[in-house]
């Protein structure tokens, strides 16, 4: 079966369509609420999206478990995973670049430093602004704010992760010696964990708005703090999501010492989160 | 056992599904690249409808046709289409066409994925063209979509940034599934450095779409938030920068234009060798010279904003680097004219078209060259002097490479010759309307003619004349080509096998038309 001596060729699918329909959906039903429409169009689109999905995945699903995949396909699998995760770090790297950009160059042009015409534009438009960080602009966006101290939640959150990556390669480990209930203890721990972190950080969200008047209109600071916080949250609820649906997997006897592709591709996504959170801690938080 | 029996079981139907269906559900990797190259031919005749308006508004100073808000998102309308629904995928399409018959393959990796990545594509252009017949009109700022003037649209704006969401879901499914089937479903013995450029061209153009549409896909969402959400990363009245937007759209657009380019060059790597009946001169070169090209594509961003207002060291860095492309270049224009040195040429339709890009694309070169040089960039800047370089890139380059593939390759498609006259004429017609086009965008370019304005200086009107006049030649004698297309889908003389006679390669060992699924077994010539 490893060898191709003849492929592995899926028949006619009928979800990408219907997928494509659901994000049609979403996406005209959202451009039309931010110009003042309803919600009702985007949220069918979502609610056929994550339809499209379950049945989709559980398509898939039912086929591997019929033994209909080779080790080419296997193959074929972990390596568009790998890629995905590649594609998603780039676009992670687009909000780091954002920050990297407004620490290192807008906010001391801003402030009158560098060559050229800084020190004139400056003092024309934004006399008096001295460029520290955080900040939330020479006008000062959003008004007076304090700044996410690293302690001690986002402390917290960064000990949950790094606990929830040793659970979930103790359940790696369990899987490979083929303790199928080892796994499933493990991973129900490591998404125990994941959603611990993502109510911390929703508890972090509101101290935010309620008591550090720190929003995402808090100008550059407060744009960069949500955008980088809120999609690796975002990423992170993801992440947890699938790693319950291996789990879940698991219970229902799924997954041997040799074929557990899925676990695989979670635990990677899971690490991804895990290393793109202790750039925020550093990045973001502390530095 | 199940495996087997299930397995067996996926090779019983040869054939396609029946019905109209067939398209909508289709795994098949001819199919599907059917679907995205007629997607692109239909798309080219809208993008190109939208040129020849810009055109004819241009034929003569002052406004007449069109009112100066519709002119400019014409342009840049102009621009999406042809970029995203015109070149990447037709060249996709070529992708699946020809890769899995390239390497062996049965199909590509992720059948279904591929379904989808075709199939949203479609739903991205009725949500970006859906624009057009909005409040306010379609977006008008470029296809750039600068921050702050793109911010200022109409009801348009969350369209755009969505519709490029979608067309980049799509973007990167379609490169992980190409990248997937050339590391996973070569024949067996087939090594990386075994394989045709245009599998070669293709991996790095795939590596570099899943490396920066996702950067396309950030820096449009911070435009999205700073319109909606209240953020200030493009505005420095918060502490940001409205020239970040440029260098973040940047580093996405750079590397996209040799994601134009590099499938083009493994075309005409494949068609030259034939036609001149050599083997390719400088194989491995060639495939050093891509993956430098792609990775210094990384590092030229800033050579699109020498007039931005950046520190001398950055005019300075980006200006070397960006004359380093020429040498990666200049490798793979020596090594084509090498082929064909001393070979026994003969000038089918498509030998034309690679010849036509060989010396056009090379005039656009030259000029990236010259717009390269920061001191006289920032005269040049933003004038149809910058018009004239791409489109000679693009169109002589991009287009012509898929013209000549579609000839190449349309016999082993449809099972029969194109009509060869017809052919003829369509390269002869188009290139000397597309030189009447394109050319005169120099003088007034360097005349100092600026773009994406519907009015100008009298003393610019005669050449724009001309310009528009080989617009609309080379505009209507594309007719020809879908004739051409449509006549050889029809029928015609028998193609063989090889088609050609000094053809090379896996795809001319299958009959033509190639069978529905090609190679269930894998071959053995590489084992």
């Amino acid at each position: 079966m490893s060898s191709p001596s003849s492929y592995y060729i899926p028949h006619e699918a009928k979800w990408p369509i219907i997928g494509s329909i659901a994000l049609f959906a979403f996406f005209a039903g959202f451009a039309s609420l931010l110009n003042g429409g309803g919600w009702i169009v985007m949220a069918l689109g979502a609610a056929l999206l994550v339809y499209m999905m379950v049945r989709w995945f559980g398509e898939v699903i039912a086929e591997s478990e019929n033994g209909q995949y080779s080790a080419q396909v296997d193959v074929s699998f972990r390596m568009s995973m790998m890629w995905f995760i590649f594609s998603e770090v780039m676009f992670f790297g687009a909000f780091f670049g954002a920050l990297f950009y407004a620490r290192t160059f807008s906010g001391p042009w801003l402030s009158g430093l560098g060559e050229g015409g800084a020190a004139a534009t400056n003092a024309v438009l934004w006399s008096g602004f001295d460029y520290v960080w955080p900040n939330n602009g020479p006008e000062q966006l959003g008004d007076n704010y304090t700044p996410m101290h690293w302690f001690p939640l986002p402390v917290l959150n960064t000990l949950i992760l790094l606990t929830s990556g040793v659970t979930c390669t103790i359940a790696h480990h369990a899987i490979k010696h083929g303790d199928r209930a080892k796994m499933v203890r493990w991973l129900l721990a490591t998404c125990a964990l994941g959603f611990f972190f993502v109510i911390m950080q929703a508890v972090e969200y509101y101290e935010a708005y309620a008591h550090l008047n720190l929003k995402m209109t808090t100008g550059i600071y407060g744009s960069t703090f949500f955008m980088l916080t809120g999609f690796h949250g975002f990423h992170v609820c993801m992440g947890a999501i699938i790693l319950l649906i291996v789990m879940i997997r698991g219970t229902r006897k799924h997954f041997s010492a040799t074929n557990h592709f899925a676990f695989e591709a979670a635990a990677w996504y899971w690490h991804f989160v895990d290393v793109v959170w202790l750039g925020l801690f550093i990045f973001v938080y502390i530095l | 056992m199940s495996t087997a029996a299930a397995g067996h079981h996926d090779h019983d139907d040869h054939g396609p599904a029946k019905g109209w269906t067939r398209w909508l559900w289709t795994t098949n990797h001819k199919d599907i690249g059917t679907l995205y190259l007629l997607f692109s031919l239909v798309m080219f005749f809208i993008g190109g409808g939208m040129a020849l308006i810009i055109r004819a508004e241009l034929f003569q100073p002052g406004l007449q046709l069109v009112d100066p808000l519709f002119f400019n998102s014409m342009t840049t309308m102009h621009a999406l289409v042809m970029i995203f629904g015109v070149v990447m995928p037709a060249f996709v399409g070529l992708a699946n066409w020809m890769i899995p018959m390239m390497i062996g393959g049965p199909d590509m990796a992720l059948p279904r994925l591929n379904n989808w990545s075709f199939w949203i594509m479609p739903f991205a252009f009725l949500l970006l063209l859906s624009t057009l017949f909005m409040e306010g009109g379609g977006p008008a700022g470029g296809w750039t979509l600068y921050a702050p003037l793109s911010l200022q649209g109409g009801d348009s704006f969350a369209f755009v940034i969505f519709s490029i969401h979608f067309m980049g879901i799509s973007s990167v499914m379609g490169s992980i599934n190409i990248v997937a089937t050339i590391f996973n479903m070569r024949a067996p013995g087939m090594t990386l450095m075994q394989m045709p450029l245009f599998v070669w061209t293709w991996l790095i153009t795939a590596y570099l779409l899943i490396a920066v549409i996702p950067v396309l896909a950030g820096a449009v969402t911070m435009l999205l938030t700073d319109r909606f959400f209240g953020t200030s990363f493009f505005n420095a009245a918060g502490g940001g920068d409205p020239v970040m937007y440029q260098h973040i759209f940047w580093f996405f657009g750079h590397p996209e234009v040799y994601i134009l380019i590099l499938p083009a060059f493994g075309i005409i790597s494949s068609i030259i060798p034939t036609f001149a009946r050599k083997p390719l001169f400088g194989y491995a070169s060639m495939v050093y010279a891509t993956a430098s090209i792609a990775f210094l594509s990384f590092i030229v961003w800033a050579h699109h904003m020498f007039t931005v207002g950046m520190p001398l060291a950055g005019e300075m860095f980006f200006m070397f680097a960006t004359m380093m492309i020429s040498v990666p270049t200049g490798v793979k224009v020596f090594n084509w004219i090498a082929t064909m040195w001393r070979g026994s040429m003969t000038f089918e339709t498509p030998m034309l078209f690679a010849i036509g890009f060989l010396v056009m694309f090379t005039i656009g070169g030259l000029s990236g060259l010259m717009l390269a040089i920061t001191p006289a960039d920032i005269q040049y800047h933003d004038t149809y002097f910058v018009v004239a370089h791409f489109h000679y890139v693009l169109v002589p380059g991009a287009i012509y490479s898929i013209m000549a593939a579609t000839y190449y390759w349309m016999p082993k498609w449809t099972g029969n010759m194109y009509d060869e006259k017809w052919g003829k004429i369509h390269f002869w017609v188009s290139t000397v309307f597309l030189n009447v086009l394109f050319f005169p965008m120099h003088f007034v370019g360097l005349a100092g003619m600026p773009r994406r304005i519907p009015d100008y200086n009298l003393q610019f009107a005669d050449w724009n004349a001309v310009a528009t006049i080989g617009a609309f030649g080379f505009g209507f004698s594309q007719l020809i080509f879908v004739y051409v297309i449509y006549k050889c889908i029809k029928g015609g003389e028998k193609a063989t096998d090889e088609v050609w006679e000094g053809a090379d390669g896996l795809e001319w060992t299958v009959p033509s038309p190639a069978p529905y699924h090609t190679f269930e077994k894998p071959p053995a010539q590489y084992s």
